[in-house]
């Protein structure tokens, strides 16, 4: 495929692109997405020496299920009318955004070395004012999902049919904000809003069930009135059917929708994998090559099964 | 209390009204919910505009605006974080939101979506707050005495204290039409119309001069410049000659205004309907020293305090802001 389809084909929503594909070809395709985004995330961390590099391996996958499969946007033109809205709210997972940005096309590839330099257009938490395809500034956490009501609404009012994702985490379930959102969301039956929510199980002062316990998550998402599905957040099989699920469903008036990933902080490097989770996880220097050999022994691997 | 004393006593205490209470005075010249009626005539010429609130709408005017365009206004429930951050969405499709709930809530609660979701990226993203500074009798959770306090350090927001009904008929399409997001003292049910009597339009980010004194000059915003021109009339009777400059923004403010007219051997006085502490008083201070002006600015504002419940001519006169008690401060200030 050249990069001029592959950039026309993300102009039409997932169903109806003119993409012949397999379901094994697709699963190939957007697998390899989500193994290029951890090699940049990893290669992003090394030059800052540091960063969320836990949290984009882990959310790699579902990052992957939004850029290479199921958004439609302009790679080349981000303020693009009829684009589909991404939106992080998790502003430190920026650098797994970044690295998506970049796989889509956005950003270029060589941009991503700037990760939290001065000057650079990829500040280390997330902003719209600098990065081209940041639809908000996040970091300041539970706000994504109210402006997200609010960009649906108002798309919705301007005859639009553009999708509109948020993507959090499920610290931000801590948030009274998101639950403000989410009974907004369904009182208004914004059938076009997704929420994809990346639970790793981990925030800032340890794990969550330690922090402020969320669970049951499904039965919340459910009790306030969403179309609500739990997934292997690394499983990009099941994050397609998932999607697609939600797409089947999407429509300008109906039931908002909730993608649950169960996720692992530093998927794809055991290295990672085994060590003990931490918001920031340190990594020694000499530790990146062994990461990215990894990574890329095990993504090989698996192709080879 | 006996009853003896009660019946004894001189005039019987006065009751706090309820919240949709005017502080027009007895017999004021009054228009009814200009705000909302502004807001309907700007959207029948913009239809980018679109209307918000926070299960205030009867309250903040805006159902004015609802009942005429149902398919622009959007009810967000009690939920004031919602509410902003919606409007920021809102705003980022291209749409000129105008979102009201009381100013307490929209300061001390929704300040975080209010500054990172509309003010850092500079949306039109349009604040409408009830019951600015002492509008009501509620006391301390309805008092919005220190707002713009809060607000003058959020960069990129204009903020708005309007005098009157013309005031705000006039500011609304500008509000609408400037860049960034602004913040306005919203007066409601029915307001004073006090400006016609001058020649005075509204100008976002401007100050007038609304009359001329030789003693003293005011520099005042909000419904203290009724007040300040009302002084000035009973300040007159007393042979005291009173200038009166409106500066109805707050930010960013017309300081070239203001300076020339303070830079003058006449008595500066600031009135405003908030806290002395961050308001106008402060605002004219600043200006007074990054210019190197030796000069004294007396303040008419409310105490850094939380202030008592009641009835509100009672409170007006407890913290100083009627008209009796701006002409005493005056007066003592220049013997």
């Amino acid at each position: 495929m050249t990069a001029t389809q592959e950039l026309h084909s993300h102009e039409l929503p997932q169903k109806e692109r003119m993409i012949q594909e397999t379901a094994a070809e697709r699963l190939e395709r957007v697998g390899a997405a989500a193994y290029r985004i951890r090699h940049h995330a990893l290669n992003m961390g090394e030059v800052q020496g540091q960063g969320y590099v836990g949290q984009a391996l882990g959310a790699a996958d579902m990052l992957a299920t939004a850029y290479s499969d199921q958004l439609r946007f302009r790679a080349d033109d981000p303020e693009w009318d009829a684009r589909d809205r991404f939106l992080l709210s998790t502003g430190h997972y920026a650098i797994g955004h970044y690295a998506a940005l970049a796989e889509a096309g956005t950003i270029p590839v060589a941009e991503l070395e700037t990760y939290g330099s001065d000057d650079s257009r990829l500040p280390m938490s997330g902003m719209s004012t600098y990065t081209p395809g940041m639809e908000i500034s996040g970091g300041s956490l539970g706000h994504g999902l109210p402006i997200a009501v609010g960009m649906a609404l108002g798309l919705r009012y301007q005859d639009s049919n553009a999708r509109v994702y948020n993507f959090l985490s499920d610290g931000e379930l801590d948030e009274g904000s998101t639950w403000e959102a989410a009974m907004g969301a369904h009182h208004h039956q914004l059938g076009n809003l997704t929420a994809m929510v990346d639970i790793n199980a981990l925030q800032a002062d340890g794990k969550t069930d330690t922090v402020l316990r969320t669970e049951p998550v499904t039965e919340k998402w459910e009790a306030f009135g969403w179309y609500t599905q739990r997934v292997d957040g690394n499983d990009v099989g099941s994050l397609l059917a998932a999607f697609d699920n939600a797409a089947a469903q999407a429509a300008a008036v109906g039931r908002p929708s909730v993608i649950l990933c169960d996720t692992k902080v530093g998927r794809g490097v055991p290295l990672l994998e085994e060590r003990e989770k931490a918001h920031f996880m340190r990594i020694e220097e000499h530790e990146w090559q062994t990461c990215r050999e990894q990574l890329t022994a095990g993504y090989e691997g698996k192709d080879a099964r | 209390m006996s009853t003896a004393t009660a019946t004894t006593g001189a005039a019987p205490k006065l009751k706090t009204s309820a919240m949709i209470a005017s502080f027009a005075d007895p017999g004021q010249k009054t228009a009814s919910a200009p705000f909302g009626h502004a807001l309907v005539k700007a959207a029948q010429e913009n239809d980018k505009i679109v209307g918000l609130t926070a299960d205030l709408g009867k309250y903040t005017d805006m159902h004015i605006f609802a009942q005429a365009y149902p398919e622009r206004f959007f009810q967000m429930g009690m939920a004031e974080q919602l509410l902003f951050g919606a409007a920021a969405g809102l705003a980022e499709t291209g749409l000129i939101p105008f979102a009201s709930t009381y100013s307490v809530f929209a300061a001390r609660r929704a300040y975080d979506f209010l500054c990172l979701d509309s003010a850092e990226p500079n949306l039109n993203v349009n604040i409408v707050g009830g019951l600015p500074g002492l509008t009501t009798g509620y006391g301390p959770s309805h008092q919005a005495t220190e707002d713009m306090a809060i607000f003058r350090g959020m960069p990129n927001l204009t903020i708005v204290d309007p005098c009157d009904s013309i005031d705000i008929e006039q500011a609304v399409p500008q509000l609408a039409a400037s860049d960034g997001p602004t913040y306005l003292r919203l007066l409601r049910g029915n307001v004073p119309t006090v400006l016609d009597e001058y020649d005075y339009t509204f100008e976002l980010g401007k100050a007038k001069v609304l009359r001329g004194g030789n003693d003293v000059v005011f520099i005042s915003s909000g419904l203290m410049t009724m007040r300040a021109l009302q002084a000035a009339k009973a300040l007159a009777a007393h042979n005291v000659d009173v200038a009166v400059v409106h500066t109805p923004t707050i930010k960013p403010f017309d300081a070239a205004t203001v300076l020339a007219e303070i830079n003058t051997d006449r008595l500066a006085v600031t009135l405003e309907n908030h806290s002395v502490t961050g308001g106008l008083f402060e605002t004219v201070a600043s200006a007074v020293v990054t210019v190197g002006l030796g000069k004294r600015v007396v303040p008419v504002a409310l105490p850094d305090e939380f202030l008592d419940a009641g009835a509100l001519p009672t409170l007006h006169d407890r913290y100083g802001l009627t008209v009796e008690k701006i002409v005493a401060k005056v007066l003592a200030e220049l013997k």
